[in-house]
């Protein structure tokens, strides 16, 4: 007994499936169109494959048990990216339209979930390309030796180094500092800082220009900017196998901690990157695969790029880890040379005497004759495990851990350009498909009149968001960002998710939706498809949501601040957040989320209204509509 | 007698020597060899020692602008294993009188260059406890490199931008040409009761406003 919800009038609002064929034979309508099956292929990769696949993956991989990580990673990916992937793609081939579109074709209530992917998309566009601005940024410094991040710069008076530089590291300061100049607290705004005005200027450029004519121009692009990420990771891997202490780090990563599986947040930490990583419910999906031919293969190009996204992580993973072990091995050397140093020069004992190997044993036999000196040296504990955990994620692994261990490789001027040259494709994919989130739904809704050229709009978009970016290169932007990241880009995805998987089974209905399957590429999705859309992906996505909104509900909520005159400084400071921010917090995770039951509501209210007063004007029987069948009935 | 010149003989160095260990006015020295060089480190030993005392020698002559410096103005004493060592600069006047420390300290600040490349090393590796090492100057650009950069980037995003925009007008103009051309032909080839062949090709044919379209819904 198979549930669906009524829906009246749907088969009035979509193309049946001969005028679909005929569509696509006589290549009428003005639908743009990729050039080849290549460019889908490549804008979809680079939309799913990001920044969160460099620099989330590998700590969640290294802190929830390493190689013990892939099992309930594999499985969530098999039970919920595939499907909810399957059903996007199918969905927008079969609908031919965006992601406002398409809910509004299902079911006009259900326009809401479209106008809360449109927000979503919105919103993160806004902060993602104010990464990109940061990656510009240090790209544009790349092209010196030495790098600007390698040394402290000097004080004023030339009497030694600049004394928040000396208590933190060269590479700290340059990020918090020379970067971002980020103030103390989220109540400071700080100021506008110029220079990344300008880079935040150029990342909009750069990303207007591929974008100026949609995916005519966008096509293009993703021929380099989804190809050489692989192309850099890999000069980066052999680059990595050749220094000293790379396998240590690679060994810290895999090794697996089977204990980890009976923690809960591992499979939460899991289900959410499956989700996060996959771009799903972000609209630009919807819109790319609605540009394909109506018969193309949905089904396998969704396996196709779940497994490319997969080995696209743990591909990243071990060359980033890499890259840690011989930044840990590294550190671990210098602090040790510094203990020894510290004994010999203590002790007059000639140069030699204490090395790596004898360390301890030397070490030993001084404490048992002179304890007292020993105690007074202060000898730092050099431990390699704890240089390895310190492996961060996020903004901290790119600019602060990995730019320190380029510092310390030879040519590191070469390796920092390569770097950030493939972060800044990665995220540029990215953007892609969030713009596309953004513009197609805008033309959809008619918010530009239709006299304007594509051009025209996706201008106008670009600049609107470039204007509003700016709280983000304030000296507080660092930390509006991060609240950006956690409120934005969460609970309002999980929730469209949902509302999609139900929208389609239930609403669409789906009998109708294994029919267009069997029309599209020739047989019915299998009983792996019927269960995981009707059942299994829809408890997933319940389950994470339940435990994300308790977990934010419950806990206090607090940002980490990079403040100066802090006691712990050079470590974070756990600061917590002004009341007015709770606000600011409602309307990033709450219009959205609201919008999908909002949209609902007020178009039940306005339907209401236009029954109580029958004057309303009524239906015009438009001679020229695609609906051919209302006129041949009549002439019949 | 005998005994006045022994004491003699002996009272310099034995004086020379708690002039260098009792003093105020020493310097501590430590020389790292073995870290600075690796391989190619030498060895300590008193040719190493008096090639020191006559660079600081040098160092002093050229500080105080006297000729009259030499290698025995400079005491040594101290010597460890680990090759360090306190040395101590008498005045030249005076055997038993100290150059004071901030005078010999400005001398091995001026000089500290000369004095690291005679003996191979750094500010690391050569060290003057108490003296703490200039730092060199920060490079100064006329033009930051970073704006080189961000003007090359931006100036393509420019020049692509505008391309984009020139190609999208010019291939608009040609449509807009297309159809002028191909209406003026149309104009010229079908007349209202024209009988020529090419008008029998389209498919619409010509809308004659004379017979009304009222009636295209067929009243009941």
């Amino acid at each position: 007994m198979k549930l669906k919800l009524p829906n009246p009038g749907l088969e009035d609002r979509i193309l049946n499936h001969d005028e679909l064929e005929r569509l696509e034979v006589e290549e009428a309508g003005d639908r743009p169109k990729w050039d080849n099956k290549a460019q889908y292929m490549l804008t979809c990769v680079g939309f799913c494959v990001g920044l969160g696949n460099v620099w989330r993956f590998p700590y969640l991989c290294q802190s929830h048990g390493g190689g013990a990580f892939m099992i309930p990673f594999l499985i969530l990916l098999v039970f919920e990216g595939i499907p909810l992937l399957h059903l996007e793609f199918a969905i927008g081939q079969r609908l031919r339209k965006g992601s406002v579109g398409v809910w509004r074709t299902i079911n006009p209530y259900m326009l809401g979930v479209g106008i809360a992917s449109m927000c979503v998309s919105f919103l993160v566009s806004l902060y993602y390309n104010t990464i990109i601005a940061w990656v510009m940024w240090y790209f544009f410094n790349s092209f010196q030796e030495p790098l600007p991040w390698s040394q402290c710069p000097i004080n004023a008076n030339r009497t030694g180094l600049v004394s928040e530089c000396e208590r933190s590291s060269p590479v700290d300061y340059f990020w918090y500092r020379e970067t971002l100049n980020t103030s103390a607290a989220i109540d400071d705004m700080g100021g506008l800082q110029w220079w990344m005005i300008l880079c935040l200027i150029s990342a909009w450029g750069v990303l207007y220009v591929c974008c100026i004519r949609g995916i005519e121009t966008t096509g293009k692009a993703v021929y380099v900017t989804s190809t050489l990420p692989y192309v850099v990771l890999t000069i980066f891997l052999i680059r990595g196998l050749t220094l000293k202490g790379s396998f240590d780090g690679i060994k810290f990563l895999f090794t697996p901690d089977l204990n980890e599986l009976a923690n809960p947040t591992t499979w939460l930490d899991a289900g959410a990157q499956v989700f996060y990583s996959f771009s799903l419910a972000f609209g630009g999906l919807i819109s790319f695969s609605s540009y394909n031919s109506v018969h193309n293969n949905c089904e396998q190009d969704a396996v196709i790029i779940s497994i490319i996204n997969a080995f696209t992580s743990i591909y990243a993973a071990t060359v980033i880890y890499s890259i840690i072990g011989f930044r840990a091995t590294e550190r671990f050397d210098d602090c040790l040379s510094g203990n020894i140093l510290t004994l010999l020069n203590t002790f007059d004992l000639p140069e030699g005497n204490i090395t790596e190997s004898n360390y301890q044993e030397v070490l030993h036999s001084l404490n048992s004759t002179n304890s007292d000196i020993i105690s007074n040296l202060n000898l730092k504990t050099c431990d390699l495990n704890s240089f390895l955990s310190e492996g961060v994620e996020g903004t901290g692994l790119a600019f602060i851990v990995f730019t320190e261990a380029i510092t310390k490789m030879p040519l590191s001027p070469l390796w920092s350009v390569l770097f950030f040259v493939m972060l800044f494709c990665l995220g540029l994919s990215s953007m892609f498909g969030n713009i596309e989130g953004v513009l197609v739904p805008l033309q959809d809704l008619k918010v530009f009149p239709k006299s304007w050229p594509k051009e025209v709009i996706s201008g106008v978009t670009c600049l609107v968001c470039c204007l509003v970016g700016l709280i983000f290169v304030q000296g507080s932007g660092n930390y509006w960002l991060a609240l950006f990241d956690s409120f934005a880009g969460s609970i309002p995805l999980l929730i469209i998710a949902f509302s999609e998987m139900i929208g389609v089974v239930y609403v669409y209905g789906i009998d109708r939706f294994n029919e267009d399957l069997i029309f599209m590429i020739g047989h019915k999705p299998n009983i792996f498809w019927q269960a995981t859309w009707r059942v299994i992906s829809p408890l997933i996505m319940l389950a994470i949501f339940i435990f994300y909104f308790s977990t934010i509900v419950t806990k206090e909520i607090f940002y980490i601040a990079w403040d100066p005159e802090s006691e712990n400084f050079p470590t974070l400071e756990k600061k917590p957040y002004p009341s007015w921010i709770y606000v600011i917090i409602f309307l990033l995770a709450g219009v959205p989320s609201l919008s999908v039951p909002g949209t609902a509501v007020f178009r039940a209210i306005r339907e209401y209204c236009c029954k109580k007063h029958p004057s309303a004007p009524v239906q015009e029987i438009d001679s020229v509509s695609s609906n051919s069948k209302f006129c041949s009935f009549i002439h019949s | 007698m005998l005994a006045g010149v022994l004491l003699l003989i002996f009272l310099p160095p034995l004086v020379a020597k708690d002039l260098c260990k009792d003093s105020q006015d020493g310097f501590k020295v430590r020389l790292s060899i073995k870290t600075g060089l690796g391989d190619d480190a030498y060895e300590w030993n008193e040719s190493e020692m008096f090639l020191f005392r006559s660079t600081l020698a040098y160092a002093m002559r050229k500080h105080s602008n006297q000729d009259t410096y030499t290698i025995d103005n400079i005491l040594v004493c101290n010597d460890t294993q680990r090759v360090s060592f306190v040395f101590v600069v008498t005045s030249t006047d005076d055997p038993d009188q100290l150059i004071p420390k901030e005078q010999v300290e400005l001398a091995v600040r001026q000089n500290k260059h000369r004095i690291n490349n005679a003996f191979l090393l750094s500010d690391m590796t050569l060290e003057f406890m108490g003296i703490p090492p200039t730092l060199s100057a920060p490079i100064i650009y006329d033009t930051e490199p970073w704006l080189i950069v961000f003007g090359v980037v931006i100036g393509a995003v420019a020049v692509g931008i505008v391309a984009l925009l020139m190609s999208t007008v010019s291939k608009k103009r040609r449509a807009k040409e297309k159809a002028a051309g191909l209406s003026e032909e149309d104009e010229g080839i079908v007349k209202e009761n024209g009988t020529a062949l090419s008008s029998l090709g389209r498919k619409e044919g010509v809308y004659n406003q004379a017979f009304s379209n009222d009636d295209r819904f067929t009243k009941l």
